[in-house]
């Protein structure tokens, strides 16, 4: 496997700060929909991110509005960061009217092309190469911007996957994919559904570098991610980005994840993204007390307020089931 | 004089003006390139228009439609060549779940101007993988439109409307027709033809006949042998699957009473079934004699000429339907 190319990188400390500010808020958006999920006021359809942050940050974050993201079921971040209201979002996985589907699926399955976002279905793998079309389309255009594609390494053994990465690889196209590992497809482990350690390895085949690096590190994703930008905006081609990380709940929230062991959770529990970046942030003194609780209290802020603009929002028309079908 | 091309040529003509007309058009499947196309439709565009937008795909059907999908939401309109009509199974999932449902999950704020050409249909010896007719596996998915151009003129109009509807359309070529058809087309730019309606072939009082594709020319022979019985029948080339045309189905049943339905595509579920359920449903009182359909067996495209011929209808097996049902 390639080595990381180290990517130099200068973040201010108010950037740093708004790093922490995003993983904090896409934390505490999945948290608030785990109880909301309890509480039944979310019916279905909630894949949390928890653990997986910091991915989500580190490829979304400096993004261009022109660049396109092409998220997997549980980045609800990603249509935060890229410009998503957090009341939509929340009224989305409320299905209500002023939710981006009208209420006609809660979970990621929509898209915002005017903030390059595209919403995949629930046929993982499908998003690539769909992908694969919207780099192809800067490319004609000689643009540069770029897409990042995301996709679960349980969603590497498709064949959209191969289809998609194979076309990126011959066509040189400017996507960054990112493959968010986190060891588990449902309920099946990495080990029972690939023979090989790194998912990276894959990108070989395709002609073009895959790297496996810490996916529970920000700063360490988003400068790959910035690598990675960089090749494909000066138009050396894609890169595969394998993040190693894991997910707290189970696969959605009505799975008990009965099939791994405390132990192993424990394990990467410790390893949350987000005290470590903290810590980091403190030491290097960017973070003071009263900065944390401010960004806190800001946070609480924004989710509370969400959550009342889902609940007060409108049920959707009943008529809305069978309108928008056609153009 | 009337300038008269084949259907294959047609098709290649509609693609050109097309991508001409409007630098959003281009085109992506495999050996399209260079190549000119398994049947030779792109021949030529790769020089004209260039390799980006004649481009070349690996064999990935699925990432065919996918990146077509994705093109369109940046602006484009792609039309992909599925090389044979077959092969559109590989992507399936990509029409049906990707292309279909877009626009209504993203609550009407995106649409997917894709055209998917599947060249279709046997008589031709192709074989299980090379002859089949996969209309109903798409008429069955909301969001998609499905079209089936019998003559050049349509090929050719119907493409054009293809190319400039906002949805997913799937445009069912018949290899069988794309050197044997041969007649006017449009000339004028704007001159298409619309997705949705039929047209009427040949005109009579005493039977329905729905049928469309490479069916349209033996039921106009059928029509013509049942004219010297002195049977009349309304031929109605549906040209438009999804959506069909109602309206001028029952314009033609309120005046016949009696419908023969006519199409390649296997019997169960193949549009006949729809087609004769919508008719009993809301012209029962107008009826004389049961809906007949006169279709492919439920059975696959086997290579064979005499086992295909078994199979395929034909211009005596459809006036023999068309006896029975004026007798009924």
């Amino acid at each position: 496997m390639p080595s990381i190319k180290r990517t130099k990188f200068r973040l201010t400390n108010d950037q740093l700060l708004e790093i922490l500010y995003w993983l904090k808020l896409i934390r505490a958006f999945d948290e608030r929909l785990s109880v909301l999920v309890r509480q039944g006021k979310v019916r279905s359809g909630v894949y949390t991110g928890l653990g997986q942050e910091a991915i989500v940050v580190g490829t979304c974050y400096g993004l261009r509005r022109e660049d396109y993201i092409c998220p997997l079921h549980r980045d609800l971040g990603t249509f935060l960061m890229k410009g998503v209201e957090p009341g939509v979002m929340m009224a989305q996985m409320f299905a209500k009217a002023t939710g981006l589907s009208k209420g006609r699926d809660s979970a990621l399955h929509s898209g915002v092309p005017e903030l390059g976002i595209f919403g995949n279905t629930s046929m993982l793998g499908s998003n690539l190469p769909v992908a694969a079309g919207i780099g192809l389309t800067f490319r004609m255009e000689q643009v540069d911007h770029v897409v990042i594609a995301y996709f679960g390494e349980g969603a590497s053994n498709t064949g959209d996957f191969h289809e998609a990465l194979n076309f990126a690889g011959v066509q040189r196209l400017p996507i960054v994919f990112i493959c968010e590992n986190n060891l588990y497809a449902y309920s099946v482990p990495f080990e029972k559904s690939m023979a090989i350690e790194d998912v990276a390895v894959r990108a070989q085949s395709y002609g073009f570098d895959g790297v496996a690096i810490n996916g529970n590190d920000v700063l360490a994703v988003y400068q790959a991610t910035q690598g990675a930008i960089r090749r494909a905006r000066t138009g050396e081609g894609p890169t595969l980005l394998e993040c190693k990380t894991y997910r707290w709940h189970g696969h959605s929230e009505h799975d008990k994840a009965f099939y791994r062991t405390d132990e192993e959770l424990a394990m990467w529990r410790s390893r949350d993204p987000i005290p470590t970046f903290t810590t980091y942030l403190q030491h290097m003194n960017v973070l003071e007390p009263a900065r944390l609780e401010e960004i806190d209290a800001r946070i609480n802020t924004t989710i509370d307020e969400a959550v009342t603009f889902a609940e007060n929002s409108p049920e959707p028309e009943p008529t809305d089931a069978i309108t928008d079908l056609y153009a | 004089m009337t300038k008269e091309i084949t259907y294959l040529e047609a098709i290649r003509e509609a693609l050109q003006e097309e991508m001409r007309r409007d630098p959003k058009v281009f085109v992506l499947g495999e050996d399209v390139g260079p190549y000119g196309g398994a049947f030779g439709v792109t021949q030529g565009f790769v020089e004209e228009f260039g390799e980006r937008r004649c481009l070349d795909t690996p064999i990935s059907e699925s990432a065919i439609i996918g990146i077509s999908v994705g093109a369109s939401l940046r602006g484009y309109r792609p039309v992909a060549e599925m090389q044979f009509g077959d092969f559109i199974s590989c992507a399936f999932d990509q029409i049906v779940n990707q292309a279909a449902t877009l626009r209504y999950r993203y609550g009407g704020r995106a649409s997917v101007p894709i055209v998917v050409r599947a060249p279709c249909g046997g008589r031709v010896s192709g074989g299980l993988y090379h002859s089949q007719n996969t209309e109903a596996w798409f008429i069955h998915r909301p969001g998609l439109k499905v079209v089936a151009p019998s003559t050049p003129y349509d090929a050719k109009g119907l493409l054009k409307a293809a190319i400039r509807d906002d949805n997913p359309v799937i445009y069912m070529e018949h290899k069988y027709l794309y050197r044997r058809a041969r007649g006017p087309v449009p000339q004028d730019d704007e001159e298409i033809v619309e997705i949705g309606v039929a047209a009427t072939r040949r005109e009579g009082d005493d039977i329905t006949l729905l049928t469309y594709a490479a069916m349209v020319q033996p039921a106009l022979e059928a029509a013509d042998e049942l004219a010297k019985e002195g049977v009349e029948v309304d031929v109605i080339d549906l040209r438009s699957l999804l959506p069909f045309d109602k309206a001028a189905i029952f314009r033609s049943v309120e005046k016949t009473g009696r419908v023969l339905i006519a199409h390649e595509d296997v019997k169960t579920l193949g549009i006949g079934a729809e087609l004769s359920a919508v008719i009993v449903e809301e012209r029962f009182d107008w009826l004389d004699a049961p809906v007949v359909r006169l279709t492919y067996p439920d059975t696959h495209c086997p290579f064979a000429p005499a086992l295909e011929n078994f199979n395929l209808p034909d211009a005596g097996k459809i006036a023999a339907a068309l006896r029975r049902l004026a007798a009924y």
